[in-house]
């Protein structure tokens, strides 16, 4: 089984990325040095964490259009309680990111499970509640670099064999959720709760209960996201990362996750990161206003989309081809 | 089979009880009750001038929420409706840099609208695709246009008469934009409740398969919907650039998501099948109520943002609460 | 393969008088409908019991409470004299009871092994999934049931047959010691039945206790040890099989006696109203040419899977044909859609009632004008008391019954279902109206209205084709019998040639 699986999404994507690389190259040597890929692996780790918590949810039958904005409201949350207590530990954060995140990732996910309210509705809501309970806290101030402890701008640039922490969790998350999904129960349920709804009921998974934890996932991954966006950065206001919901769907989406549930892969949606994050790096250096980012990635969902549905069209029965070597 | 045919009433229960059970009559109740509210709290609201103004919150965004009801209550979704509006806004300020008049910008304006709805109709009905992902992409194109035509640049300089769809007035303080939404209101509710198209997007929304195996037209009712809503989009474009009498393409940012609030608010089902025009009305004149009130108390309209996206889960949420509570 | 499910049952069957699992006095309630009214069962093990009753009798309910997807109101279930409660499915499954259903149930992008292992897969170190582990027992479990499925290939990649058979092997894997079968034959072919009761054999010689669900009584009578009959919620008799014939089966299950005879029909038949020559299409059908007359009943008879329903589906304008043509009344016409169909009078009630035939969430007079609004409206505009009038017109002459026209059709039972898809098409006067599976899921009583219906409609001189996998019914209704195999056409047979073993032969292709 892995063997057909590495046959067809996964390889084709790294395929698109390698040509797309290559005609990059060509005009822009530079850009395929292992330091440069390694940048531009680092700049797209964000959307790597959030792109994996997405495609959970998304294996569900779910979608999660309050990440970008539980990203903001934990990167303030973080953000004050730097400023507040300068000396409390960065790893002391960094749970506190992830436990707020996880948090709001719940509140999607009772409402979805109690409530059966759909999930497009739910976070639809709790993006833009989300995002008034920052301007709520901050009273739409900026929390701006200087003010922020040192430790806490540090943590996600510190190097470790070459490469910044930031990209290390990135492959950590990687990893680490390739191992849920494929050999933990918790992970095989998101497949069968989403391919079939109805049957996993009887096979003893209770269906709304994995939708939460999908959107629990997805949660905490956005709060992870969320301390290093603004750590990063040295920034945190209202309108951080806004619309960024929508690139987290397109990475899915290129990395041939199905939008109807059941079908996705941690290294899919990995690569459809990465393809985004490639081209909004590649557009500066071969000299195309950045302002084209967004048509691309849009022109990308569309193909990614249609290709995607090409892949796993219904055949048709084949009841023919029995009879015709039978005569 | 027995000759004596029983007899069948055609209704238990007569239309207007049906109406009074609606979720619209309790909708009408809480936007009286907003309306009261507001009376009491600020001086200003209850004058004339005023109350015009607050229509301005609504009028463009509820004409596009009609056809995306009709849409929605088909099963499929447009969350391109934003982008169009910047597209179409960005060609109809092109086209007065090259001195096209009034009547030529409302051409451009509804012709970009329907190019951009007949392309939508096109990939979700002709290709298959799920139109929520397909949406999602063609949002980030078509506003990408925008931004590959203007960058961070504006265009202005429309010409005076055009300024009436957004800023003229009819009668008194009855606008333009409000005669407009007023007839486009009762033009959806016709053709949503008194006509066979109509009755068509109820049965498709309901059970696509069913539908198309009765006869109906499945692919080509969606792709008229795509369409109007795509014609809906120009209508809002021009009446907003008018208003605003310069183009930027970050113009009507995030309407897409105010617009299906506003939709599922009035209680169309955001899984297709149930709806009205009647209910999208009031609601828009909920929105416009929370919005202008607030508004009149000085409250930012990112908090507004939270009261919305309450009022979204909150309506859905307490009837099941409830009746949770009841079992 | 199985010493602990063969271990576990052996003192069991040492005893033969005490069964594995009761259900004592079980009532389940919805709001407004008592499902199940103080059911008793007893199932033992190394025997099957077949549960009997119309739709609707309370069967899936049991079988849903048995799996702990719904809670009894009132009542016990017992495992071995205890009392036990499924709180949820998995509860059910620890407690050795496990379902296989109409439909198989399985996740098509799991691979078959994980398919047979979900929820209770073999832990390796730090409690992850031991994937080799779970792929020699999955292949153990399949071997020995005499399938030959590699457990790695993706559920999706095989077919109706085999997701069967990755059913039972899940059923096997949790060392049930239940096992629920829920039409398991529904959906496949003669020889693939036959290899399902030497299974249940086998299942048997294991000691496991088994509940089969089944519409068909020669099934039942051929692998079942005891019955238990079911009618409206309530338990209405049991016993062992020898002492019941199918007539007293049939008789407690609709509370009457209930002819098998169909109506008796005048062969008149008028002119040609429909040819069909050469239709093909590339994987489902070739070759496919016959003639249908005013009145005649036409019936087309085929295993599961011989290619008729698509057949069908394609003269209505679904799918699109790759050659062949139509004439309907001299006229050659091309359909290219079920709108196009209909304008040209053929119609299609199908088989999957549900998702095809009905629009649950409907009123039933706007199910039956769906396809005549052009009719019942004006320049567009609807007319209600049109619509009324129409619906009424055609629900009367079907003898529906329901509360009101305004009631959604969702909320009928499965036969008034079908009468208001049959009168909807009824209501657009046809020429050509087929019928696909019309009796298929419907209790006995609405049965026989159906057929005696066709009668009517066949002597008013519409042209009717019927797809049926009964034997019973397809000679009983029809003029004439086209069989199919394979996607073409086997046989054509009339008069004296419309014989059992006849149709059974070239449907089988023996």
């Amino acid at each position: 089984m892995p063997k057909q699986i590495l046959m067809s999404r996964e390889v084709l994507l790294t395929g698109a990325i390698a040509l797309l690389l290559a005609i990059i190259a060509t005009r822009f040597p530079a850009f395929i040095t292992p330091s440069n890929l390694a940048n531009v692996f680092n700049d797209t780790a964000p959307l790597i964490l959030l792109a994996i918590g997405q495609m959970i949810v998304i294996l569900t039958r779910c979608i999660d259009l309050s990440v970008a904005a539980n990203l903001a409201l934990t990167g303030m949350v973080v953000s004050m309680i730097n400023v507040a207590m300068p000396g409390l530990p960065v790893p002391i954060i960094i749970l506190v990111a992830v436990g707020f995140g996880a948090l709001l990732g719940m509140v999607n996910g009772i409402l979805v499970w109690k409530l059966e309210i759909p999930p497009i509705v739910v976070t639809l809501g709790t993006m833009t509640i989300f995002r008034g309970t920052i301007f709520l806290l901050s009273e739409g101030k900026w929390i701006n670099a200087h003010e922020f402890s040192d430790p806490f701008k540090a943590f996600p640039r510190a190097e470790l064999l070459g490469l910044p922490l930031m990209s290390w969790i990135a492959i950590a998350a990687v990893i680490f959720f390739s191992i849920v999904m494929s050999r933990t129960t918790l992970g095989r349920a998101f497949y069968a709760a989403g391919g079939n709804p109805h049957a996993a009921t009887y096979a003893g998974i209770d269906v709304g209960r994995t939708q939460f934890w999908a959107f629990t996932i997805s949660g905490a991954l956005a709060g992870l996201t969320g301390y290093l966006w603004v750590s990063r950065f040295a920034v945190a206001f209202v309108d951080l990362a806004g619309g960024f919901e929508l690139s987290v769907v397109a990475a899915c989406v290129i990395g041939g996750v199905a939008i109807m549930g059941g079908i996705g892969t941690v290294v899919g949606a990995m690569l459809g990161a990465l393809f985004l994050g490639i081209i909004s790096n590649a557009l500066p250096v071969v000299n195309i206003s950045p302002f084209w980012q967004l048509a691309i990635s849009g022109g990308a969902i569309i193909i990614a989309v249609a290709l995607n549905a090409q892949a796993n069209r219904e055949k048709g029965r084949i009841i023919l081809k029995r009879a015709e070597h039978a005569t | 089979m027995t000759n004596t045919a029983r007899f069948i009433p055609d209704r238990l229960e007569s239309p207007l009880e049906r109406r009074l059970k609606s979720w619209e009559t309790l909708l009408l109740a809480v936007a009286v009750g907003i309306f009261i509210v507001n009376s009491f709290t600020s001086p200003y609201f209850l004058n004339a001038w005023n109350l015009s103004d607050m229509t301005f919150n609504f009028t463009e965004k509820a004409m596009i929420a009609f056809a995306m009801a009709l849409l929605i209550i088909a099963g499929e979704i447009d969350l391109s409706v934003a982008s169009i509006i910047a597209l179409a806004s960005t060609a109809m300020g092109a086209a007065v840099q090259v001195g096209v008049g009034t009547p030529g910008l409302v051409l451009i304006g509804l012709g970009v609208g329907l190019i951009c709805g007949a392309f939508n109709g096109f990939l979700v009905t002709k290709m298959g695709l799920p139109s929520i992902v397909v949406t999602i992409g063609t949002m980030s194109l078509f506003r990408g246009i925008s931004y590959i035509v203007l960058g961070d640049q504006a265009y202005r300089g429309y010409p005076s008469d055009f300024s009436f769809f957004g800023q003229g007035y009819v009668f008194w303080v009855i606008s333009f934009e409000f005669v407009l939404f007023a007839i486009i209101a009762l033009l959806y509710f016709v053709i949503l409740h008194k006509t066979n198209f109509g009755r068509a997007v109820y049965a498709i929304g309901n059970n696509a398969i069913g539908a198309e195996f009765s006869g109906i037209r499945v692919a080509r009712v969606k792709f008229i919907l795509f369409l109007l809503t795509g014609l809906m989009s120009g209508i809002a474009a021009i009446c907003l650039t008018s208003r605003l009498a310069s183009t930027r393409p970050s113009i009507a940012f995030g309407w897409e998501l105010e617009i299906v609030t506003m939709v599922v608010l009035g209680g169309v089902s955001i899984l297709g099948g149930s709806g009205s025009i009647p209910g999208v009305v009031i609601a828009a004149f909920v929105m416009g109520l929370v919005t202008f009130g607030l508004g009149l108390l000085n409250v930012p309209g990112i908090v507004m943002s939270i009261v919305i996206g309450l009022l979204l889960i909150g309506v859905i949420a307490l009837p099941r609460l409830w009746e949770k509570w009841r079992a | 393969m199985l010493m602990k499910a063969e271990k576990k049952s052996e003192p069991a069957s040492a005893e033969n008088d005490m069964p594995v699992l009761t259900l004592n006095g079980v009532t389940k309630t919805f709001p407004g409908v008592t499902a199940l009214s103080e059911v008793s069962l007893e199932l033992f093990p190394g025997k099957v019991t077949a549960l009997v009753g119309e739709n609707g009798a309370g069967k899936s309910t049991v079988v849903k409470i048995l799996t702990g997807i719904y809670q009894p109101n009132g009542g016990q279930i017992e495992i071995d004299g205890s009392p036990i409660r499924f709180p949820t499915a998995q509860d059910a499954g620890d407690a050795g009871v496990t379902a296989i259903h109409q439909e198989t149930v399985l996740f098509d992008e799991l691979s078959v092994a994980e398919n047979v292992f979900l929820g209770h897969a073999p832990r390796g170190r730090f409690g992850l999934i031991d994937t080799s582990v779970m792929m020699d027992r999955a292949r153990e479990i399949l071997e020995g049931i005499g399938a030959n499925i590699e457990p790695r290939t993706k559920l999706k990649d095989l077919g109706i047959a085999n997701k069967h058979l990755v059913a039972i092997a899940r059923a096997l894997s949790i060392d049930a010691r239940v096992v629920i079968m829920d039409e398991p034959t529904a959906a496949l072919s003669q020889k693939e039945i036959e290899e399902l009761y030497e299974l249940v054999e086998e299942l048997k010689t294991q000691g496991k206790a088994i509940l089969f669900i089944s519409h068909k009584f020669d099934e039942i009578f051929r692998i079942a040890d005891s019955y238990t009959v079911f009618r409206d919620g309530a338990l209405v008799g049991n016993g062992a099989i020898a002492d019941v014939t199918e007539a007293e089966l049939v008789k407690m299950m609709v509370g009457r006696e209930v002819s098998q005879i169909f109506p008796n029909r005048e062969h008149n038949t008028g002119d040609e109203i429909l040819v069909v020559e050469g239709y093909e299409h590339p994987t489902e059908f070739a070759d496919i040419s016959f003639t249908l007359r005013r009145g005649e009943i036409l019936g087309f008879y085929g295993l599961v899977g011989a290619g008729r329903s698509e057949f069908m589906q394609s003269l209505f304008g679904i799918t699109r044909p790759s050659a062949g043509e139509v004439t309907i009344d001299g006229e050659r016409e091309i359909i290219r859609s079920p709108a196009d169909a209909v304008g040209k009078g053929i119609v299609y009630v199908p088989e999957d009632r549900g998702r095809q035939g009905a629009i649950a969430a409907l009123p039933i007079f706007q199910n039956v004008t769906l396809p005549s609004l052009g009719r019942t409206s004006k320049n567009g505009f609807l007319k209600l008391a049109e619509e009324f009038k129409l619906a009424r017109e055609y629900t009367e002459r079907l003898d529906l019954r329901a509360a009101s026209l305004d009631t959604d059709v969702g909320n009928l039972s499965g036969g008034n279902q079908q009468k208001v898809v049959i009168a909807k098409w009824l209501a657009t006067q046809p020429k050509v109206i087929i019928l696909d599976e019309p009796t298929k899921g419907i209790d006995i009583g609405s049965k026989a209205a159906v057929h005696e219906f066709m009668a009517e409609l066949a002597a008013e001189g519409l042209a009717v084709i019927m797809v049926s996998s009964e034997i019973p019914e397809v000679l009983g209704m029809s003029d004439r019998v086209i069989v199919m195999r394979e996607g073409r056409i086997a046989a054509e047979l009339s008069g004296d040639d419309m014989a059992p073993e006849t149709l059974v032969r070239h449907a089988a292709g023996i």
